[in-house]
C-alpha cells in the first residue's frame, strides 16, 4: 500500500512498462498435444454423426490422429484450424469423398444415425445423397440452371413427372435464395452466372436430393462480401432443417454462422466448444493463439 | 514470435496489432496515473486547505476527459480493424469499461476539489480531516492496486482489491457517525460536516470504481464475468 504523493503518476509510468509480466510460456505452436485428447465438449446427447477414434492416413502420413467427435442433429458445426491441420480430410470422411484417393486409409468408427458409414455393403451414392457437399470453388455442370438442379433428383429417381421435377427445382432454388434471380433464365447456362450465384446454385443442387447433412468446404472463399453474406444467411435458414458442417478459414465466419466450433491442429482435434465460448474464452492455449492471430 | 515487451499481447503475427494493443494498455495506465494524481491532490488540497492545488485539480479534469475520448476512439478502431477475439477482445472491452470508471473517479476528485475551494472561502477548520485522509488513503491504495493488477494481469491482486471495499464501507459508516456527533454537539459545525460528508461519499464511490476495475481485470485474465457475483464464487473463479 502506498501513501499519497505527487510521485504517483511517475510510479504509474514505470508500472506501464511492466516489469512483472506473466511467466513466459513456450511458443504456442510448440505445445505438445496428447493424442486423442480434446478439451471442451466434443460429445452431444443426440448425435447425427458419431465418430470415434478416427485415424486417416495418406500412405505413411497420418493426417488425422485418433479423433472422436459427435455432430449434433440440426446443428451448424464449424471446423477451423491452420492449413494442413486435417479439417478438410476429416470433413471428407463424412461422405466418403476420400474413397477416390487410393492411398487414403480410414480407421475407427464412423456412424451416421448409428449406421457405419464405411460398411463395405453401404451404397456410397445413397450416402452422398444423404450427405451432400458444397465445395470451395463453385462447380456447376456445363448445363442449364434447371438441369444443374434437376441432375441429382433425376439420377436418384426422385421425380416421376416433369411437374414434380419442376417443383423440386423451384423449391431448391427458393431455399438457396436464387429463385428470383434465376426463374426467368432457367434454360440459360449455369456457367454464365456470377460466382456468388453459382455457389448458391451448387447449394441448390446439393439440397435438391433432400439431404440430411450438408458438408461445406470453405464455401465462401471464392466469393465477394455480399455473396458471402447471402450464403451465410442461407446457412442460418438451412440450419433449421439440416445438419451443417462447415470448414472455413474465416474465423469471423465461424463465429457468425456456427453453434459449435472445432479447432484442429496438426491432425489433432484440440478443442470443441460452443462457438460463443471459443471466440471469447477458449479453453486451450492453441485455440486461443490461432483465433487471435498469433500463428496460423 | 513472442515479443519481449509483452508476453500476453505482444506475440501476434501482425506487429502492428501488437503495437495497437500495447499502446491501448499503456494509455489506460497513463490515464490511471493521472486520475490517481488528481485524487491524491484533491484530498491533499482539502485536508491542507490548499486552494492553489484545488484549482489545479479542477482544471486538470479536462485532461482526464480528453483521455477518455482518445482511448475510446483507439479501442473502437482496433475493433473495426482487427476484429479481436478471446483475450485480445477481452482486453479491448475491459479497457472501454475501465475508462468509464477512471473518468468517474476523475469527476469525484473534481468534486472534492470544488468543496475544498468552497471551504477555503468559508474559513479554515480541521474538523473531519482525519477521516478524509484516512478513507482517502485507503481508496487511493485500492485504485492504485487495481491498476497495478491490470498492468500485471494479476487476478489475485484484483480479488484483494474487491475484498477491501467492505472495509471502506465500514470506515465510511463510522466516519458518518463521528460527523453526526459533531453536528449534534454544535450547530455551527453542520455546514462543515455536511461538506465533509459529501467528500466521504465521493471517496466511497472511488472505492466502488476501483472494484469495478478489479472485476474487469478478473474478466480479462480468467474470461469470466464476476460482476454481481457472491465473493465465494469470485474466489473460485480466481483460484482456477
Amino acid at each position: 500500500m502506498n501513501t499519497m504523493s505527487p510521485s504517483i503518476s511517475a510510479e504509474a509510468d514505470t508500472r506501464s512498462k511492466g516489469a512483472a509480466v506473466p511467466v513466459p510460456e513456450d511458443k504456442p505452436e510448440d505445445t505438445v498435444i496428447e493424442e486423442g485428447k480434446t478439451v471442451g465438449k466434443p460429445f452431444t446427447a443426440d448425435p447425427k454423426f458419431k465418430l470415434r477414434n478416427v485415424d486417416v492416413s495418406y500412405g505413411a502420413d497420418r493426417a488425422i490422429k485418433n479423433i472422436s467427435l459427435d455432430i449434433g442433429r440440426n446443428e451448424v458445426i464449424a471446423f477451423i484450424g491452420p492449413s494442413g491441420c486435417g479439417k478438410s480430410t476429416f470433413l471428407r470422411c463424412l461422405n466418403r469423398m476420400n474413397d477416390s484417393i487410393d492411398i487414403c486409409r480410414v480407421k475407427g468408427s464412423l456412424e451416421l444415425d448409428d449406421q457405419n458409414i464405411y460398411d463395405s455393403k453401404r451404397d456410397v451414392v445413397e450416402l452422398r445423397a444423404r450427405v451432400g457437399m458444397v465445395f470451395q470453388k463453385p462447380n456447376p455442370f456445363p448445363k442449364s440452371i434447371y438441369d444443374n438442379v434437376a441432375y441429382g433428383p433425376r439420377i436418384h429417381g426422385l421425380a416421376n413427372r416433369k411437374s414434380e421435377l419442376d417443383d423440386i427445382v423451384e423449391n431448391s432454388l427458393r431455399k438457396a435464395g436464387l429463385w428470383n434471380e434465376a426463374k426467368d433464365r432457367l434454360d440459360a447456362m449455369a456457367t454464365g452466372m456470377s460466382g456468388g450465384q453459382q455457389q448458391r446454385l451448387c447449394i441448390a443442387r446439393a439440397i435438391a436430393v433432400s439431404p440430411e447433412v450438408i458438408l461445406m468446404d470453405e464455401p465462401c472463399s471464392a466469393l465477394d462480401p455480399i455473396a458471402t453474406a447471402r450464403v451465410e444467411e442461407l446457412i442460418a435458414e438451412m440450419s433449421e432443417s439440416y445438419t451443417i458442417v462447415i470448414v472455413t478459414h474465416s474465423m469471423q465466419q465461424a463465429a457468425r454462422v456456427s453453434n459449435r466450433t472445432a479447432y484442429f491442429h496438426m491432425g489433432h482435434l484440440v478443442e470443441v466448444n460452443k462457438t460463443d465460448t471459443v471466440f471469447t474464452s477458449p479453453q486451450h492455449p492453441l485455440t486461443e493463439s490461432y483465433i487471435t492471430g498469433r500463428f496460423g | 514470435m513472442p515479443n519481449n515487451k509483452d508476453q500476453m499481447y505482444g506475440d501476434h503475427i501482425s506487429e502492428r496489432f501488437n503495437n495497437e494493443l500495447l499502446e491501448l494498455k499503456t494509455r489506460l495506465l497513463e490515464m490511471g496515473g493521472l486520475v490517481e494524481a488528481q485524487l491524491g491532490n484533491a484530498v491533499q488540497a482539502l485536508t491542507a486547505n490548499d486552494s492553489v492545488l484545488a484549482e489545479q485539480v479542477r482544471t486538470g479534469d479536462r485532461g482526464v476527459d480528453q483521455m477518455e475520448i482518445d482511448i475510446d476512439e483507439e479501442a473502437i478502431l482496433i475493433i473495426a480493424r482487427r476484429q479481436p477475439a478471446a483475450r485480445d477482445l477481452r482486453l479491448v472491452i475491459a479497457v472501454i469499461k475501465m475508462v468509464v470508471d477512471l473518468e468517474r473517479v476523475g469527476d469525484e476528485a473534481k468534486k472534492i476539489a470544488k468543496l475544498a475551494l468552497k471551504q477555503e472561502e468559508e474559513g479554515q477548520t480541521s474538523l473531519g480531516s482525519v477521516e478524509v485522509r484516512h478513507i482517502g488513503n485507503h481508496v487511493h491504495a485500492m485504485l492504485h492496486d487495481s491498476l497495478d493488477a491490470f498492468a500485471r494481469l494479476d487476478a489475485e491482486q484484483a480479488l484483494r482489491v474487491m475484498k477491501e471495499d467492505k472495509r471502506v464501507d465500514e470506515e465510511y459508516q463510522a466516519a458518518a457517525r463521528t460527523l453526526l456527533t459533531h453536528m449534534m454537539e454544535d450547530a455551527r459545525n453542520i455546514s462543515r460536516c455536511m461538506s465533509i460528508m459529501w467528500v466521504l461519499r465521493a471517496l466511497e464511490r472511488v472505492g466502488d470504481h476501483a472494484c469495478n476495475i478489479a472485476e474487469n481485470v478478473i474478466f480479462m485474465v480468467k474470461g469470466e464475468d464476476v460482476r454481481h457475483t457472491p465473493m465465494e464464487e469470485t474466489e473460485r473463479v480466481v483460484g482456477r
